[in-house]
C-alpha cells in the first residue's frame, strides 16, 4: 500500500525527514512513533501528497508521488486526519461530512448512506444537526474521523488521533480504529501513545528525523531486553540458581525470594525451568513473565539514537 | 480545472457567510443606498434648481453617480474574500480541504467565486433599480430616457466586474498574510484609493466618456491579471501548509 524509498524533506537548512524508507502492507496498521519534531507529520504530509518532497520517491495506494496526473486519484483513495481537526464550527456534523463527501464526488445516495453509517458508528447520529461548535473535543475528533472516512478510503493517515482527549474519549476513538482495522483498511497511525501502538499496531516504526527502527511491537520489546521469567520460591538459594544456569545456559539472578531468569523463548524454556527448579529441590510458589514494555523499548531506542548522533 | 469543483467550494463559503449579518447587510444596503439615494438627491436638486437647464448639468451628475457601482463592486467583496481565507485559517480547515481531490486553482477559484457572484448579483440588481428610478425622476426634466446607455453598460458589465476581481484578489493576497479578518480588511482600505481618484476626476469635470472608461478598463485588466499571478503563487498548497501563519 505504501512503498517509500529515501523520502527526504528539507525546510531551508533544516532536514525534517531524512532518507526514510518503509513499506506498509495492505490491511496493515502501521504505527509511527517518535519524539516531538521527529518528522512524523511531515512524513504523512509527503505521503498524502500535501507537500512536496525534497528527494526520494514513494508509491502510495497505487499512485506515484509527485506525478501530477496521479495526485487527485491518490487523494481520492486516501483519508487524512490532520493534527488539528479543522472542522467548520458554525455548520453541523452532517454538513461537514456532506461537504467533504461532495468534494470527493461521492454519489448523493451513497453519501447519505455513508454519513448515516459513520455518524451512527461514532454515536453522533442524534446530534447530527447541531453546530460542531457545541461539541466536546472528543466528539469533534470523532466527526473529523468520520470526515476522513466519508469517501471510503482504502488507506488512512491518522495524525495523533487521541492526543488531547480524556481517557474515555481516547478509548472511543481507539475502538473506532480497531473497528476500521477489522474492516481491513490500511492505517498509518502517528502517535505518542505507546500502549495504544502496542495494542493496535501490527508494526511500528520509530522516527527521529531518520527511521531508527521498524518491527512488530513485540519484536521491539523482546528484541531489546529479552524476556525474563520470574520464579518465586519458598527460599531462593544459590544452589537452585546454579542448577538453572547449568541446565539452560542462561543468566539467573537472585532477588530476595525470587529467581530472575533471562530467557529467549519462554514457551520452550519455562517448562524446563520448572523441571530444573523442582529437581534441585526448590518449591515454586509463583511464576510470572516480565518483559519490557514498548515504552521501555521506545525510550531506550530513542536515547541510544540521541547518544550516537 | 473543474468549474464544478470550484463552484462546490464557492457554494459552501456562500452558505457560511450567509449567516454573517454584517456581510449580508453590506450586500443589500450599499446597492440599495446608491440606487435609491442618488435618484432622491436628483429629485431634491431639480426641486432647488428647477428643470430649465437640467440638460446641461444632469448628465454629468448622473454619470458620476453611476460610477458608484464600480466603487461598490470593489467594496462589497473584500469582507467575503477576507473571510473565505482567514476563516479557514482560524478553523484550521485548509489542511483537510487541501487533502480532498481538489487542485489549488479550483480552491482559489472557489474562493473568488464565493465573493464575486453575490457581489455582482447585488450590483446588477442595484443598477437596474437605479436606472429605473433615475429615468423616472429625470424624464420630464430631460425630455428623454437617460438610461440605459453605453456608459452604464460599460460601468456595470465591464468595470464593476473588473473592480470586484481586483478587490477580491487583493483581499486574498492580504488575507494570506494576516491572522484575523479585521486587519485583513484594514489593508483592503487602500484598494479604494485609485477608484476614489477616478470618481473625483469624474466629479471635477474630467469626462468619463466611453473611450476613457475603456482605457480605465484596460488598466484594470492588467492589474487583475498581475494580481491573479500573485494570488496564484500565494495560494499554493506547499506555501499554505508550510508558510502561512
Ligand atoms: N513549515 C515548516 N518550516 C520549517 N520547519 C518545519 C516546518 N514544519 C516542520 N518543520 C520542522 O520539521 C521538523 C519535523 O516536524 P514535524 O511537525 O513533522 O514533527 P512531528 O514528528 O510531527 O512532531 P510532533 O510530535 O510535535 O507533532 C521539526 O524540526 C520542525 O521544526
Ligand atoms: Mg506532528
Amino acid at each position: 500500500m505504501i512503498h517509500a524509498v529515501n523520502l527526504t524533506k528539507q525546510f531551508g537548512p533544516v532536514t525534517a525527514v531524512d532518507r526514510v524508507s518503509l513499506d506498509v502492507a495492505d490491511g496493515e496498521v502501521f504505527g509511527f512513533l517518535g519524539p516531538n519534531g521527529a518528522g512524523k507529520t511531515t512524513t504523512v504530509r509527503m505521503l498524502a501528497s500535501l507537500i512536496s518532497r525534497t528527494s526520494g520517491s514513494a508509491e502510495v495506494a497505487g499512485c506515484e508521488l509527485g506525478k501530477e496526473s496521479d495526485e487527485l486519484r491518490l487523494r481520492s483513495r486516501i483519508g487524512v486526519l490532520p493534527e488539528n481537526v479543522g472542522l467548520y464550527e458554525a455548520t453541523s456534523a452532517y454538513q461537514n461530512l456532506e461537504y467533504f463527501g461532495r468534494l470527493h464526488r461521492v454519489e448523493a445516495g451513497t453519501l447519505r448512506a455513508n454519513i448515516e453509517r459513520l455518524l451512527r458508528m461514532m454515536d453522533l447520529w442524534e446530534r447530527r444537526d447541531a453546530p460542531v461548535a457545541t461539541f466536546s473535543k472528543g466528539m469533534k475528533q470523532k466527526v473529523a474521523l468520520a470526515r476522513t472516512l466519508v469517501h471510503d478510503p482504502i488507506l488512512l493517515f491518522l495524525d495523533e488521533p487521541t492526543a488531547n482527549l480524556d481517557p474515555e474519549a481516547a478509548k472511543m476513538v481507539r475502538d473506532v480504529i480497531l473497528e476500521l482495522k477489522k474492516e481491513r483498511r490500511t492505517i498509518f497511525l502517528n502517535t505518542h501513545q505507546l500502549d495504544e501502538a502496542q495494542r493496535i499496531c501490527d508494526r511500528v516504526g520509530i522516527l527521529r528525523t531518520r527511521l531508527i527502527t521498524i518491527g512488530s511491537p513485540d519484536a521491539l520489546r523482546t528484541g531489546l531486553s529479552g524476556v525474563r521469567t520470574v520464579v518465586r520460591l519458598d527460599r531462593a538459594s544459590e544452589s537452585v540458581a546454579q542448577a538453572l544456569r547449568d541446565r539452560l545456559h542462561v543468566p539467573v539472578e537472585i532477588d530476595g525470594d525470587r529467581l530472575i531468569v533471562s530467557v529467549r523463548d519462554p514457551d520452550r524454556q519455562n517448562p524446563e525451568i520448572v523441571e530444573a527448579v523442582v529437581a534441585a529441590g526448590g518449591r515454586i510458589r509463583e511464576m510470572s513473565q516480565l518483559s519490557a514494555s514498548l515504552e521501555d523499548a521506545y525510550l531506550k531506542i530513542v536515547r541510544d539514537a540521541e547518544a550516537s548522533s | 480545472m473543474r468549474l464544478s469543483q470550484a463552484w462546490l467550494i464557492a457554494r459552501h463559503d456562500i452558505g457560511i457567510f450567509r449567516t454573517k449579518r454584517g456581510i449580508l447587510a453590506g450586500l443589500v444596503a450599499l446597492p440599495l443606498g446608491v440606487s435609491v439615494g442618488f435618484p432622491a438627491l436628483i429629485v431634491y436638486i431639480l426641486d432647488q434648481h428647477g428643470s430649465a437647464d437640467a440638460g446641461s448639468y444632469l448628465p454629468g451628475l448622473i454619470d458620476a453617480f453611476g460610477f458608484w457601482f464600480v466603487i461598490g463592486a470593489a467594496m462589497l467583496p473584500t469582507a467575503i474574500a477576507a473571510y473565505g481565507i482567514v476563516g479557514e485559517k482560524v478553523e484550521r480547515s485548509l489542511e483537510p480541504l487541501l487533502s480532498t481531490p481538489s487542485t489549488d486553482s479550483e480552491i482559489l477559484l472557489g474562493k473568488v467565486l464565493a465573493a464575486f457572484v453575490p457581489t455582482m448579483i447585488a450590483i446588477w440588481a442595484g443598477s437596474v433599480l437605479y436606472q429605473v428610478l433615475v429615468d423616472a425622476v429625470t424624464r420630464s426634466a430631460l425630455g428623454y430616457l437617460y438610461y440605459p446607455n453605453l456608459e452604464i453598460v460599460l460601468l456595470v458589465f465591464v468595470l464593476a466586474p473588473l473592480a470586484a476581481l481586483y478587490a477580491i484578489e487583493f483581499s486574498i493576497v492580504v488575507s494570506a498574510r494576516v491572522t484575523d479578518v479585521r486587519s485583513g480588511q484594514q489593508y483592503s482600505g487602500i484598494i479604494f484609493l485609485p477608484l476614489i481618484f477616478l470618481y473625483i476626476a469624474g466629479e471635477i469635470g474630467y469626462n468619463l466618456d466611453p473611450t476613457v472608461l475603456a482605457y480605465i478598463a484596460l488598466v484594470f485588466v492588467a492589474v487583475v491579471v498581475g494580481l491573479f499571478a500573485v494570488s496564484r503563487k500565494t495560494f499554493h498548497r506547499e506555501e499554505i501548509l508550510t508558510r502561512w501563519k
